[in-house]
C-alpha cells in the first residue's frame, strides 16, 4: 500500500493551514513563495503517483488501515491521476498569474487557493460516495471565497446565485447518498458496484431514483443544460486566475459522471446498467448547441470564454456518452486540451482587458492595446486551439471524438452538432479577434511594420508567461499525442472493466 | 412512526423548496435551512428507525442501531451549519453592495443592468 496517495491531499491542506496562521506575520512575498512551493510539490507528488500507477496498476490507500467497505478508501487509478495531473499543471499556471497582483485584492487568496486544490484532489482520489460529497463541499466553500475575491457588485450577485444553487445541489447529493445507503447498505464505490448488481427487484425504483439524483447533482457541477445558467455570470465576473482554475471545476462534474456511469452503473450493474446513458447524449448535444449560441452572442470576451467552457463540457460529455473505449479516450484527451485552452483564454482576456482601459473586455472597437501583435498572435493561436483547427490539439481531440462517434447509432446528430458548433466558434472568435485587434482606433501601430522592435514593447511578460505556459501544454498534447492517446486508451479500457477497480479496493474474496 | 417521520421530512422539504424559490434572500436562506433539516432527518432514517438500542458494541445489547448514518448526519450538520453562516454573510454583503435584498440585485433595475452589460 503506497503512502504517496495522501501527498496530493496533505500538501495543499498543510500549506493552507500554514498560510492561514501566518497571514499577519509574514510578508506577502514569502507567502507567495510558500504557496508556489506547495503547488510545485503537489505537482511532483502527482507525477510520482502517476508513474507508480502506470507501472504497477491501481493503487489503494485505506485510511487508518480499516478494510475497504468499512473504512475510507483513497483510490488512484489512471483516470484519477490524469485528472490530478491536469489540475496540478493548471494550478501552477493560475498561481503564477495570481502572484502578479490578483492575490492582493483581498484577504486569504492563497489559503483558499490551496484549499480548493485540496478539495479537487480529494474529489478525484476518493473511492467513497460520501467522501465525494465532503470533498465537493470543501472545494465549493473554497471556490465561494475565491469567486468573491476582490469584491464588487457583479461578483456578489453572481456569487449569490452560485452559492445558493450549489447548496441546493449539495442537499440533493445528500438525499441521493442517503437513498443509496438505505437500500444497499454501503457507500464505498467499489462495494456499491458489487451490490447494485444484486439489487432486489422491489428496490430497483429507489436505486434508479438515487442514481438519477446523483446524475442531476453532477450535471449541475458540470454545467449541463439546463443546469448551466449559473456559469457564465460566475466565471465572467470573477478574477482571471480564479476563472482559469475554475476551468477544471466543471470537469469535476464530468469526472464524477464518468466514474459513476462506468463503475456503479456500468455493464455489470444488472437491471440498472447504463442508467444515465439515455439522458446523457441528448443533454450533452443540447449543451453544445446552447453554448455555441452563447459564444456567438456574448458581449464580452470573458463571457464568451465562459460559454466556451460550457461548450467544452458539452463536447466532452458527448464523448463520454458514446460509452465506448475510443469515445471515452477521445473525451479524456479533449478534457485536458479544453481545460488548458479555456484557462489560457481567461488569462489572456484579462491581459487584453487591462490594456483597454474602461472598455475592458467588451467586444467594441477600442484603443490599441500594448504589444498588440504579440497578444493578438497568442489570441490567434488560442482561438485556433479552441475552435479545433488543424494541426492543434483541439482538432486532434474533436477528430478522435467524431471518429469514435461514427459507429454510434446517433452519429449524424453528433457529427452535425459538433461540427456546426465548431463552425460557430470559429465565426465568433474571428469576430472577437477582429474587433479587439484590427478595428482598434489609431491602428497605425499595427500596420506600421517598420516599428517591429516596438512590437514587444509594453508587453506584460509576467502576465503573458502563464498564458504561454498553458498554450505550451496544449502544444505538448499535440507533439506527445501518441503517448497521451495510448494513456487515455488504457484509461478507457480500465474504466470499461470495473472488475479491476473493485478487486483492487475490496479485500480478496468479495464478501457481498 | 415511519409515516410520521416521512410526513415531517416531506413537509420540511416542501416548505424548503417553496422558500428557496422566493425572490428575497432571507426566505431563500430559510429555505436552504429547512432543506438541510429535512435531509438530516432523512439520513437518520436511512439507518432504519430503531428505539433504545446502542450504536456502540456492548455485552448487554440485544440489537444495535446503525452508527454510520449518525456519523453522516453529524458531518452533514457541520457542513450545513457552516454553509448557512456563509450564505447569510453573503446575503448581507449583497444587501449592502446591491442596495436590495432581491436575489438578482435591484428588481426593477434588472433590464437596465442588462443593457449596461451589453453596451451602447
Amino acid at each position: 500500500m503506497s503512502q504517496v496517495i495522501v501527498a496530493p491531499l496533505l500538501l495543499p491542506l498543510l500549506a493552507a493551514v500554514l498560510l492561514l496562521l501566518t497571514r499577519r506575520r509574514i510578508a506577502i512575498a514569502v507567502r507567495r513563495r510558500i504557496s508556489i512551493a506547495a503547488t510545485l510539490l503537489t505537482l511532483g507528488a502527482v507525477v510520482w503517483l502517476a508513474l507508480g500507477v502506470t507501472e504497477s496498476g491501481i493503487q489503494v490507500y485505506q485510511v487508518g488501515d480499516w478494510p475497504a467497505p468499512y473504512g475510507i478508501s483513497l483510490v488512484a487509478d489512471r483516470l484519477s491521476v490524469w485528472m490530478l495531473l491536469i489540475t496540478a499543471l493548471l494550478a501552477c499556471c493560475a498561481l503564477l498569474y495570481a502572484v502578479q497582483g490578483t492575490d492582493r485584492a483581498g484577504r486569504h487568496f492563497h489559503p483558499l487557493f490551496q484549499l480548493l486544490l485540496f478539495g479537487l484532489n480529494g474529489a478525484f482520489l476518493t473511492g467513497d460516495v460520501f467522501n465525494l460529497f465532503v470533498f465537493f463541499e470543501v472545494l465549493l466553500l473554497a471556490s465561494y471565497g475565491l469567486l468573491l475575491h476582490g469584491g464588487g457588485p457583479d461578483r456578489v450577485r453572481a456569487g449569490l446565485h452560485f452559492v445558493v444553487l450549489n447548496l441546493a445541489g449539495s442537499t440533493l447529493f445528500l438525499f441521493a447518498a442517503g437513498t443509496l445507503y438505505g437500500v444497499l447498505g454501503t457507500l464505498n464505490m467499489a462495494d456499491l458496484a458489487v451490490k447494485v448488481a444484486a439489487t432486489p427487484p422491489a428496490d430497483l425504483g429507489l436505486v434508479r431514483a438515487a442514481g438519477l439524483l446523483l446524475f442531476t447533482v453532477f450535471a449541475l457541477k458540470a454545467a449541463l443544460v439546463p443546469l448551466y445558467l449559473w456559469l457564465p455570470a460566475a466565471y465572467s465576473s470573477t478574477s482571471a486566475p480564479v476563472a482559469a482554475l475554475f476551468a477544471i471545476m466543471t470537469k469535476v462534474g464530468a469526472y464524477a459522471i464518468l466514474r459513476v456511469e462506468t463503475l456503479i452503473f456500468g455493464d455489470d450493474a444488472g437491471l440498472v446498467a447504463h442508467l444515465i446513458e439515455p439522458f446523457l447524449l441528448p443533454l450533452a448535444l443540447l449543451t453544445v448547441a446552447v453554448a455555441v449560441l452563447g459564444v456567438l452572442s456574448a458581449p464580452g470576451l470573458r463571457r464568451q470564454t465562459a460559454y466556451l467552457v460550457v461548450l467544452s463540457v458539452g463536447t466532452l460529455l458527448t464523448a463520454f456518452a458514446l460509452g465506448t473505449g475510443p469515445g471515452i479516450a477521445a473525451g479524456l484527451y479533449y478534457l485536458a486540451h479544453s481545460t488548458f485552452a479555456a484557462a489560457a483564454m481567461f488569462l489572456l482576456a484579462d491581459v487584453i482587458a487591462r490594456g483597454r482601459g474602461e472598455l475592458a473586455d467588451r467586444l467594441d472597437p477600442g484603443p490599441v492595446i500594448p504589444a498588440a501583435p504579440l497578444v493578438g498572435g497568442v489570441f490567434f493561436v488560442l482561438a485556433a486551439l479552441i475552435a479545433g483547427l488543424p494541426p492543434l490539439s483541439g482538432f486532434l481531440g474533436k477528430w478522435m471524438l467524431l471518429q469514435a462517434a461514427l459507429e454510434h447509432p446517433a452519429a449524424p446528430w453528433v457529427l452535425g452538432v459538433v461540427l456546426t458548433a465548431s463552425f460557430g466558434t470559429i465565426v465568433a472568435l474571428a469576430r472577437s479577434g477582429s474587433l479587439l485587434f484590427y478595428r482598434a482606433e489609431g491602428s497605425a501601430a499595427i500596420g506600421d511594420l517598420g516599428a517591429a522592435t516596438a512590437t514587444y514593447a509594453g508587453a506584460d511578460w509576467p502576465r503573458l508567461a502563464p498564458v504561454l505556459g498553458l498554450v505550451g501544454l496544449c502544444l505538448v498534447l499535440v507533439f506527445a499525442a501518441g503517448p497521451v492517446t495510448r494513456f487515455t486508451a488504457a484509461t478507457a479500457a480500465d474504466l470499461l472493466a470495473p472488475a479491476r477497480y473493485i478487486e483492487a479496493v475490496l479485500p480478496a474474496p468479495a464478501e457481498a | 412512526m415511519e409515516a410520521l417521520l416521512a410526513g415531517i421530512i416531506a413537509c420540511l422539504t416542501g416548505c424548503g423548496v417553496y422558500l428557496l424559490l422566493r425572490a428575497q434572500t432571507f426566505p431563500v436562506v430559510l429555505g436552504l435551512t429547512f432543506l438541510s433539516y429535512a435531509v438530516n432527518l432523512f439520513l437518520f432514517a436511512t439507518g432504519r428507525l430503531i428505539v433504545g438500542q446502542p450504536a456502540v458494541i456492548s455485552d448487554a445489547a440485544t440489537g444495535y442501531a446503525d452508527p454510520l448514518p449518525q456519523a453522516l448526519v453529524l458531518t452533514a450538520i457541520v457542513i450545513a451549519f457552516a454553509m448557512t453562516a456563509f450564505v447569510i454573510m453573503l446575503a448581507l454583503k449583497a444587501r449592502a453592495e446591491l442596495g436590495s435584498d432581491h436575489v438578482d440585485g435591484l428588481a426593477a433595475a434588472d433590464d437596465r443592468d442588462h443593457d449596461r452589460e451589453v453596451g451602447p
